[in-house]
C-alpha cells in the first residue's frame, strides 16, 4: 500500500505541472499513467508538432514541452507508475483507496484526475471476427518480436509504427503491408526504406486495401482484404498487426460516481474539485463554464487544485501563500538554498 | 461538427474540440456533395488513417465549414462509430 498526500492520474503537461505545484507547497505526490512514457497527448499525438501558445515559450514541440516539464521536476522526488491504468477509486474513511490494473494500491486524501480525454487504447480492427484472435495471432503492439520468426505477418497502417515494424520484421519474416491509401504519413526515410524492400521483394505492399475478414479455426490462417473498388483478395497469414494509432477512452473514470458531462468531469472553479470531496479534475478532462482546452489552462487549474489538496493532506497546518523569488521555504524545496 | 456536438449526435464526439487532431468527428459525404466541398488540407488524411473504417468519401466534419454553397449537405457515419 502506497500512502501519499495526493495521487495524480495522468502524466501529461497538466499532471506534471500539478506535481510541481504540490511538491513546491510541501506535499508528497505520485503519478500514474496508462501510457508507458511521460507526456500524455503531447508525446503520443504530436511529439514533433510545434506549439505556439505556451506563455513565454514562443515555440516548442510536444516533446520539448514534456522534457522541459520533466526538468522542472528535477529538484523533487516523485514516483511515476507508468503503463498502469487506475481501475478503482473507493472511499475509505477520510481517504481514497485507489487500485491500478497492475494491482498496486494507494491510500490518499486527494486524487487529482489530469487524464486528458481519458486513457489511450489502441484503435482496433472493425470486423468482429478479429476479436477471436486478439493477443493470440492478432496484435496492436509488439511485445516479443521473436514469435514472428519465419512466419507470414500482415501489417496494417501507414504511420511510423506500421512502417518501422514492416522494415524490422522483413529481416526474418514474410511481410504483407496493407494501407488504405498510397501516401504514408511515416518519416520519409522509413517510407524510402520500405519502398526499397518492396522492390527487392521483401515486403508485399497492398495500398487502397483495408481488412475485410479473418479466417481460421484455432489459429489464424488467412485474411481477406478489400480494395477501394470492392475487389477482395485473400492473403495467407500467420499473424496480423494493426497500427491505427490510439483512441482516447474515458474508461473506468466513468464508474467513480463523478458528475460527468459527455466525456468531461464537472468541477468548481475555486478548487477544481468534483462532486466528490478530495477528487479534483484538471486539464482537458475538466469542464466548467468558459473552459478552454489549452495547456495553459491546465497549468492554472493544477496550481489551484494543489492548494486545495493542502487542507485535506495537512488538516492541522495552515497553507501560506509564498513566492519562489523570496520564500526561503520554497527555495529549500527547490534545492536552491541549504 | 459544431452542429452535431451541440445537438448531441451520437458518433460525432470531436474529442479534440475541432482541431483536426483526432478522428472522432469522422463522416462519409455522398459523392455529389463530396466534390463540392473545399479540398482536404494537409494532415486531414493522416488523421483519417485513424478513423473507423475510412473510405474515399471520408472527411473530418470539423474541417467542413458550413456555407450557403453546401446548404442541404447530408453526411453519414459508420454504423459502429456511434
Amino acid at each position: 500500500m502506497n500512502k501519499t498526500d495526493a495521487l495524480i492520474i495522468g502524466a501529461g503537461p497538466t499532471g506534471l505541472f500539478t506535481a510541481h505545484q504540490l511538491k513546491l507547497i510541501g506535499l508528497d505526490c505520485e503519478v500514474v499513467d496508462n501510457l508507458d512514457k511521460i507526456g500524455g497527448q503531447c508525446i503520443e499525438l504530436y511529439p514533433d508538432k510545434p506549439i505556439y501558445d505556451i506563455p513565454a515559450v514562443p515555440e516548442c514541440t510536444g516533446e520539448e514541452l514534456t522534457n522541459n516539464l520533466i526538468n522542472q521536476l528535477k529538484p523533487f522526488d516523485i514516483k511515476f507508475h507508468l503503463g498502469e491504468r487506475v481501475e478503482e477509486v473507493k472511499k475509505d474513511k477520510s481517504n481514497w483507496l485507489v487500485k491500478t490494473s497492475n494491482g498496486k494500491s494507494f491510500l490518499t486524501p486527494n486524487v487529482i484526475i489530469a487524464g486528458g480525454v481519458g486513457s489511450f487504447e489502441p484503435r482496433k480492427f472493425p470486423p468482429t471476427e478479429c476479436k477471436k484472435f486478439e493477443n493470440k495471432s492478432l496484435f496492436y503492439s509488439v511485445k516479443d518480436k521473436n514469435i514472428f520468426k519465419g512466419k507470414i505477418v500482415s501489417i496494417f497502417g501507414g504511420g511510423d509504427s506500421a512502417l518501422d515494424w514492416a522494415v524490422e520484421l522483413s529481416k526474418e519474416c514474410k511481410i504483407n503491408l496493407i494501407h488504405r491509401r498510397d501516401e504514408f504519413r511515416g518519416a520519409q526515410a522509413t517510407v524510402d526504406k520500405m519502398q526499397e524492400l518492396v522492390k527487392s521483394g521483401k515486403i508485399n505492399l497492398f495500398t487502397k486495401y483495408q481488412i475485410a475478414n479473418v479466417h481460421g479455426d484455432q489459429r489464424l490462417e488467412s485474411i481477406d482484404i478489400k480494395h477501394e473498388n470492392n475487389e477482395i483478395k485473400n492473403l495467407k497469414s500467420d499473424y496480423v498487426l494493426g497500427f491505427f494509432g490510439l483512441i482516447m477512452q474515458l474508461g473506468p473514470i466513468a464508474n467513480w460516481g463523478l458528475n460527468l458531462n459527455k466525456k468531461t468531469i464537472e468541477v468548481d472553479t475555486e478548487k477544481f474539485e468534483t462532486n466528490q470531496k478530495g477528487i479534483y479534475a484538471v486539464g482537458d478532462i475538466c469542464n466548467y463554464p468558459g473552459k478552454l482546452k489549452l495547456i495553459l489552462s491546465g497549468f492554472h487549474e493544477g496550481a489551484l487544485a494543489a492548494r486545495a489538496c493542502f487542507k485535506l493532506a495537512k488538516p492541522n497546518e495552515k497553507y501560506r501563500f509564498e513566492f519562489t523569488t523570496t520564500s526561503s521555504n520554497l527555495l529549500k524545496r527547490l534545492g536552491k538554498k541549504e | 461538427m459544431e452542429g452535431a456536438v451541440q445537438n448531441d449526435i451520437p458518433g460525432i464526439d470531436a474529442d479534440c474540440g475541432g482541431g483536426m487532431a483526432c478522428a472522432t468527428c469522422h463522416v462519409y459525404v455522398k459523392e455529389d456533395w463530396f466534390n463540392k466541398l473545399p479540398k482536404k488540407e494537409d494532415g486531414e488524411d493522416d488523421m483519417l488513417d485513424m478513423a473507423f473504417e475510412p473510405k474515399t468519401n471520408s472527411r473530418l466534419s470539423c474541417q467542413i465549414i458550413v456555407s450557403d454553397e453546401i446548404d442541404g449537405l447530408e453526411v453519414n457515419i459508420p454504423s459502429k462509430q456511434a
